[in-house]
């Protein structure tokens, strides 16, 4: 493709006052009078308040506000920021007299100081009925189990007495007919844990009163426009009267895609008339946010002895914790996702996801398929390595191509059914060729096996994709006009959250304009001054943001070259724009600066050059991955150290290459945790006991492996430019292909996360316990 | 409320603030305004507020404000000279290392007082200056780049010396 600022891997267009430390995000203002929000977290994992009193707490000197379910309306919402109506249950209170999880919400103050604030949450008294709780997702359905929503009023739950939060059943072909007609079936069990985003910007919202007494939130969020209603429906003003501001954004990785502080912060500016500020610290931002659903997987495969995959059958149990945040919706993906990446004519996929007394699962960077892939390209593995195929042909042979359509989609949208997938680009088999010279497979995996040293090498991979956007729900607008120096202002309700979405969309407006990039001023995620957004999350952005952006600018530049056209005396036809310049073709010295277009719009026609536009796309292309991992492991402290991670990516069009790659390895290496350290524990109480940096282990520069990143790009033909989507996809494979890498290094398959060195000590074990019984035998 | 007062350098200029005996650093220089020392952790395990205290690349949620009587304290806000970056500034930018820039004021300070001891720090070096500076986003790959491409960029070019190259 022919472009000169779209591919090209510019500077980002925000980096400069990233890197002089520029007041840019949320807590970088400092307002007159502004208060101090606290949250008073439940000890208890499952409690009744039977009383609370707060009359020491407001009579401390400083205190000007203190919240309890006895002061707010009752209004059941959800706090996942999805398309209204969300398909994520309304079992949600701003304050309820019931607690859930150790945790939950019990009371909130607004005090002169944070040392005040925290000490009037000690002064608060409240008297709890301890009920019964479940932690354990697989005793959630029992009979005799406590009930967790017991609440009337909560709506969209699909069975509050045996806690099912959602169920999820869906089909296509046969699958009991396709597993007779297999020549084997093979059927294994996975499980994962509750990963934290830990995005380096806790959760924070600032709210005040406008002079006009209107409601604004200044908030990290990923999501102002969502955010909007919800916090209007749930205070009982109108939608009108709340203006959310989404600065820049410390990350977000889907943990902001949710309403989370700005309620209760916006309920504390309404209840004291000052500006409020609710910040969470580092403890409380890895239990009282959200978290990765954590998963028992159990997936049946069978297959025909060529390595055929004839049907799949995929039952998830899931645990959503306290509330249904996105439990519905990240579970589908889990199916929808993952199973058609094999052309198996006969899919199945089940899900039971339950409430648990436990910290809130949400949306995650993956959103429901890093756990599905794990399962699905780890059992593939072991097909493989049984029928003697290596996993590469194996994929070659199963894998999803350009034409097929997936059916499964159709059946699983968001929350409901959704629409079939056409793959109209595909860069799969490229990436297994490149990524597999990449890391050198095929020597690897015919090395000799090595003797002598505990620390044993082995290479795994694994395959992935992803959608880009939800099909027929995202949408996005955006709007341009244009200024006397010929720059313009594109005003978009899409959230940069740290991704690079503003320079990506400026890169497309500047692309169609015909100017460079400092010619494009991007303002983002306003709700009083830019327009519509769904918001950043399901890898939409750059395909359905910039969809609209793509439109505004064609339709900004034919009234540029409308005005242009007078002024050279030619017809719009032979016109072209590019270096802040519209040329006339094939008529040499025929220009003019873009600039002196906007002049004379400005000042001679009175007329301001402006437009916006609205997309949606009725399809969500799959980007693809393929991830390699070799792997080190000490046989004789069960560690594993990554030494190398090979991704490629079928992104469609880099629209920003080096921010691209950016993208790939931000998502790998939260992969890497995901695989091997990560994971929130608690304790039999329900409390959490790695909650801090120190116990809850990601990846520093030390720790990481050599990173090989390689884009296959294709050209998207429902994308701008090209574009498909880039920054969810890559971490699906990581798990997987480490699992893989561990079998072929020692043998042992791991089918939990994270793979930690107790867990490849025990398998070692095991394996050596099993040879030793088969020696006896074979002895006797 | 206890008070007293605190003598320090910001970025070469003299300040004289009124602080509380048990302040952070932290919270005394984002009241002040520096906010590019952000608040991840106030742990002293995330590094989001490095700054440098005589030159040390140091947690600032770890240090009492009070430690500082005297210091010279150099916060992102005072690494560009007026218009011009720092080199490292640049090689961050040019190397995509910059994602949602919450760490990157922490990661280019650690980087700062690393070539300021090491000038020619190996990819090793630079991996261990870092170290104490999460990052969700990057990788590592990218920042880790710059740090080396800043490192050639400041030291004088040695003839016939082949540049180093980055393996990870």
């Amino acid at each position: 493709m022919n472009t000169s600022v779209v591919g090209k891997s510019l500077r980002k267009v925000d980096g400069m006052k990233l890197v002089t430390g520029a007041p840019a995000f949320t807590d970088d203002i400092q307002m007159l009078g502004m208060l101090y929000g606290k949250i008073l977290p439940s000890p208890h994992a499952h409690a009744r308040i039977k009383r609370i009193d707060t009359k020491k707490a407001k009579a401390l000197a400083g205190v000007h506000g203190v919240l309890t379910y006895e002061d707010v309306a009752r209004v059941p919402h959800t706090t996942a920021g999805q398309m209204w109506p969300e398909p994520s249950p309304y079992d949600t209170y701003l304050l309820d007299s019931k607690v859930r999880f150790v945790g939950d919400r019990v009371a909130a103050v607004a005090a002169e100081t944070r040392a005040i604030a925290e000490h009037a949450l000690r002064l608060i008294e409240v008297e709890y009925e301890i009920l019964p709780a479940v932690l354990d997702m697989e005793r959630a359905m029992e009979p005799g189990a406590p009930v967790i929503h017991d609440e009337r009023d909560s709506k969209n739950i699909y069975d509050a007495e045996h806690n099912v939060a959602a169920h999820i059943l869906r089909e296509i072909g046969n699958v009991e007919e396709g597993l007779r007609e297999a020549d084997f079936v093979f059927e294994r069990e996975y499980r994962t844990q509750r990963q934290q985003h830990a995005m380096l910007e806790p959760h924070i919202t600032i709210s005040w009163l406008e002079a006009d007494g209107r409601l604004v939130i200044r908030s990290s969020t990923q999501v102002p426009y969502h955010c909007r209603r919800q916090v209007a429906m749930i205070l009982g003003i109108p939608v009108g009267r709340v203006h959310v501001i989404k600065p820049r954004i410390g990350g977000g990785f889907g943990g902001k895609q949710e309403m989370l502080l700005e309620d209760i912060c916006g309920a504390l500016t309404l209840a004291t008339r000052r500006p409020v500020k609710i910040e969470y610290t580092r403890e409380e931002e890895f239990y009282m946010a959200r978290s990765r659903h954590p998963q028992i997987l159990r997936l049946k495969m069978g297959v025909k002895r060529d390595g055929t995959v004839v049907a799949s059958h995929l039952k998830v149990l899931a645990s959503t914790g306290a509330y249904g945040s996105h439990a519905s919706t990240v579970q589908g993906n889990t199916g929808s996702k993952v199973l058609p990446l094999y052309r198996a004519p006969n899919l199945r996929f089940e899900c039971d996801v339950v409430y648990t007394n436990t910290p809130v699962a949400g949306a995650f960077r993956g959103y429901g398929c890093p756990q599905g892939f794990f399962a699905q390209e780890s059992l593939a593995d072991e097909i493989a390595q049984k029928l003697g195929i290596d996993p590469i042909d194996f994929h070659r042979k199963n894998a999803i191509r350009l034409g097929d359509v997936d059916q499964l989609s159709a059946q699983l949208g968001e929350g409901k059914e959704g629409l079939p997938r056409v793959v109209r680009s595909c860069g799969l088999p490229e990436c297994l060729t490149r990524g597999a010279a990449a890391i050198e497979w095929d020597r690897k995996r015919h090395s000799e096996p090595e003797r002598g040293s505990p620390v044993k090498h082995g290479v795994g991979m694994a395959c992935a994709m992803q959608g880009s956007g939800i099909a027929g729900l995202d949408w996005a607008s955006a709007f341009l006009k244009m200024n006397e120096d010929g720059s313009f202002c594109l005003q978009v309700g899409a959230s940069d959250v740290g991704a690079g979405a503003d320079t990506v969309l400026a890169q497309i407006a500047a692309e169609t304009l015909g100017v460079t990039l400092d010619k494009i001023i991007i303002a983002s995620g306003d709700t009083d001054f830019t327009p519509y957004d769904t918001g950043a999350y399901a890898s939409s952005t750059t395909i359905i943001s910039g969809g609209a952006v793509k439109k505004a600018a064609e339709k900004v530049r034919a009234q540029m070259f409308g005005l242009a056209a007078k002024m050279l005396d030619t017809t719009v036809e032979n016109l072209s724009c590019g270096n802040n310049e519209i040329r006339a073709d094939g008529q040499p010295g025929k220009t003019v600066k873009i600039a002196d277009v906007a002049m004379q719009a400005l000042y001679k026609e009175k007329l301001q050059i402006m437009d916006a536009a609205s997309h949606f796309n009725t399809d969500s292309p799959p980007p693809f991955s393929v991830t390699f991992a070799e792997v080190a492991v000490d046989t004789q402290t069960g560690k594993v150290r990554v030494e190398r991670l090979v991704t490629a990516v079928d992104p469609g069009v880099a629209i920003n290459p080096m921010q691209a790659e950016g993208q790939v390895e931000g998502a790998v290496t939260q992969g890497l945790g995901f695989a091997l350290t990560e994971g929130l524990m608690l304790d039999e109480a329900g409390r959490p006991v790695n909650a801090n940096f120190l116990d809850y282990k990601i990846f520093s520069a030390k720790d990481m492996p050599k990173l090989t990143t390689i884009l296959v790009e294709t050209e998207e033909p429902l994308g701008p430019y090209g574009a498909k989507s880039v920054s969810e996809v890559p971490i699906n494979g990581v798990a997987p292909a480490i699992a893989n890498a561990i079998f072929h290094a020692v043998g042992v398959r791991i089918r939990k996360l994270p793979m930690g060195p107790e867990d490849v000590l025990r398998a070692l074990y095991e394996r050596q316990q099993e040879h030793e019984k088969e020696e006896a035998l074979v002895s006797q | 409320m206890k008070t007293m007062p605190l003598g320090v350098t910001v970025n070469g200029e003299i300040r004289e603030w009124t602080i509380a005996p048990g302040d952070l650093l932290l919270d005394v220089l984002r009241r002040q305004g520096y906010f590019g020392v952000k608040r991840g952790c106030e742990k002293g395990e995330c590094g989001a507020c490095t700054v440098l205290l005589n030159d040390k690349a140091v947690n600032s949620c770890l240090v009492f404000a009070a430690q500082a009587e005297g210091c010279e304290i150099l916060t992102i806000e005072g690494l560009a000279r007026g218009e011009e970056l720092d080199p490292l500034q640049e090689a961050f930018l040019d190397h995509g290392a910059v994602q949602c820039g919450f760490c990157t004021p922490g990661m280019i300070l650690a980087a700062k007082a690393l070539l300021d001891r090491q000038p020619d720090p190996t990819e090793e070096q630079v991996r261990d200056a870092l170290a104490g500076n999460y990052c969700r986003c990057t990788g590592y790959r990218k920042p880790v780049e710059a740090v080396l491409a800043a490192a050639a960029k400041r030291k004088p070019a040695v003839p016939g010396r082949p540049a180093k190259e980055v393996s990870r």
